[in-house]
């Protein structure tokens, strides 16, 4: 249970590669480790490019599809007809900006209480020794093995008897139980980096037991706050089983649950559902492209402590 | 400092969770929980039936055959992931021209909301209209029916999965490898180890920590992989592609009437496979020496 410095170390060692080693030794050696036959060279791009093309692939033919004209969606060439007709459609006429609207509230209100909670815990966790901790950590560590199954019917029960189905406030503390256990390990990591003496030296000069994280410690953990508020954005923001199930109603959706209404059994309006994707993937996207590369690092490192 | 914690922890996981295992010993269902129709108020009337519900689900076959499917799409899905994931690293581990621009477009798919690019893939395997049928109509092939044939249907749901699943993977082990000295893999090859040798005896060992969590990991979201099945088939043709967590929602949410007890009977069983899993992986790793 106790976090070894080995795994520690590892994960720093991750989030930081040191690019360039390769190119410094070879330059170093005399025969060059990486030189390849053009022939490997040329296969080795063959095969990164084919791999690109697939990867780039759908997410490119859906931005393609989004300026077509809604008669075709469906063909097959680049875009004849350039036209926003989706994007002002979707604007325009349907409920998206509600879902948008909803979306934003949820997700914003889950990231500053989810990572509020989950550094609280984290910090909990970190410093003080108490009875049940170890259970708690446990109960932390398997959440992350939860099935939506074994939570979302009890869940609906409890929305349902305290009257928050279909409420903002229903799928934020939803959210919660899925983001704070994470993040809190993930905080917990960081906190453990952040040396004693700091709380001491607050406890010296008067501060409170609160005043000393919220002073002291919160500030040096800012990166660690950065990546568990990308991480709950993130997973609030993807979230498809829960909000499918507590949110009805056109004007209670999320944008989840929004895009399903363009594309069902009912109605095949791929040209709306291209466009409203596109506007939901782009914040997503860019919040993605800052975190990334710490993302990897806090995901593993939550496992490697265990 | 603690107890706020510890209490809005308990209230948020550990209600649920306790309740959930409570539903699973009941019968509850749509007509007998506690509900307001109007203005009336009606009290809950389901009872407490022990095990009756696991019994149930246990010797019935639906939960065996979605179990088998479910560990054929997770193995699948985790082992493909993996192996693409683990030669992509490779090859961008190496002096290369265009290797950041290969980077990023190889980790584009996690950057998209996942239900998103699972709508993009509906759209792409459309039977009539979708452009994967396009192509291969191009090339003199009959049209697939990618999502209303069974093993298609199956093969589809998985190769989304992998889609998916790839840029994690590829991240993860690219930083294994890059945190490999190099000068083991010179003193190998001074010692006159061949390139697969080197693979063998360097590379997988130094990964082993790394990719010994991503498959944990891996393993435990594929097999609780709800959106991509819900949004790609809703678990059809029949139910030829539901996994457990996705039949397990639709008793609770999409049949009629709602069977609450069964469906939190499965859910509870799925905690008990994945525990079983996650523990037995452990122990198993620890054998083999990793301080993991």
């Amino acid at each position: 249970m106790t976090p070894t410095s080995t795994s520690r170390t590892r994960t720093t060692r991750t989030s930081t590669p040191p690019t360039g080693t390769a190119r410094t030794n070879a330059a170093r050696t005399p025969r060059k480790r990486n030189e390849r036959s053009s022939l490997a060279s040329a296969g080795l791009h063959a095969a990164l490019a084919l791999a690109a093309v697939v990867a780039v692939f759908p997410p490119l033919w859906l931005l393609v599809t989004s300026f077509k004209p809604r008669n075709d969606a469906f063909s097959t060439s680049l875009v004849t007809h350039f036209t926003v007709a989706n994007y002002t459609h979707v604007l325009a006429d349907t409920e998206f900006l509600t879902w948008f609207k909803n979306s934003v509230i949820i997700v914003g209100l889950t990231t500053v209480l989810g990572v509020f909670i989950a550094a609280t815990t984290g910090y909990a966790v970190s410093r003080f020794r108490f009875p049940g901790m170890r259970p708690l950590m446990w109960l932390l560590l398997i959440t992350q093995m939860f099935p939506v199954a074994v939570l979302i019917v009890p869940l609906y029960n409890l929305l349902a008897s305290l009257g928050l189905l279909n409420q903002p406030a229903g799928l934020v503390i939803t959210y919660l139980t899925i983001a704070v256990p994470f993040c809190a390990w993930m905080m917990k990591g960081y906190f453990d980096t952040i040396p004693v003496e700091i709380d001491e030296s607050g406890r010296v000069d008067g501060l409170n037991p609160f005043g000393t994280f919220w002073r002291l410690v919160l500030p040096l953990a800012r990166p660690g706050l950065a990546v568990t508020g990308f991480y709950t954005f993130v997973t609030a923001w993807a979230e498809v089983a829960y909000a499918s199930a507590f949110m009805t109603g056109e004007e209670n959706l999320t944008l989840a649950g929004g895009l399903q209404t363009f594309v069902n059994q009912y109605t095949n309006d791929w040209g709306s559902m291209t466009a409203a994707a596109v506007i939901i993937a782009v914040p997503a996207a860019l919040v993605f492209a800052f975190a990334q590369r710490h993302l990897v690092a806090g995901l593993t490192a939550g496992t490697t402590k265990g | 400092m603690v107890a706020p914690v510890v209490l809005v922890i308990g209230v948020i996981i550990g209600y649920p969770l306790v309740r959930g295992v409570f539903l699973s010993l009941t019968d509850a269902n749509e007509a007998n929980v506690e509900r307001n129709i109007g203005v009336n108020h009606l009290p809950a009337t389901y009872k407490f039936t022990g095990l009756d519900n696991y019994q149930a689900v246990l010797s019935d076959g639906v939960f065996w055959d979605r179990l088998g499917w479910t560990v054929v799409w997770t193995v699948g899905c985790v082992s493909l992931t993996f192996l693409i994931g683990l030669a992509l690293a490779n090859m961008l581990n190496r002096t290369l021209r265009g290797r950041t621009f290969y980077r990023l477009a190889l980790i584009l798919p996690w950057a998209i909301p996942a239900f998103i690019s699972v709508f993009t893939w509906r759209m792409l395997y459309n039977e009539k209209n979708g452009i994967l049928n396009k192509l291969l109509a191009g090339g003199g092939i009959d049209a697939v029916p990618w999502l209303n044939d069974p093993t298609w249907a199956k093969l589809s749901v998985i190769a989304v999965n992998v889609w998916l699943g790839v840029p994690f993977m590829l991240v993860a082990l690219l930083g294994g490898l890059q945190s490999i000295p190099g000068e083991l893999y010179e003193a190998a090859e001074m010692d006159g180890a061949g390139a697969w040798q080197r693979f063998r005896n360097i590379t997988v060992p130094g990964l082993r920590a790394v990719s010994s969590t991503v498959i944990l990991l891996s393993t435990i979201w594929t097999f609780n992989m709800f959106p991509v099945i819900f949004l790609l088939t809703r678990g059809g043709p029949g139910d030829a592609t539901e996994i457990l967590v996705t039949y397990a929602y639709r008793l609770s949410f999409l049949d009629s009437p709602r069977n609450f007890s069964e469906s939190a009977a499965w859910g509870v069983l799925i905690l008990v496979l994945l525990s079983v899993v996650a523990v037995v992986y452990r122990r198993a790793l620890r054998k083999q020496g990793e301080v993991w």
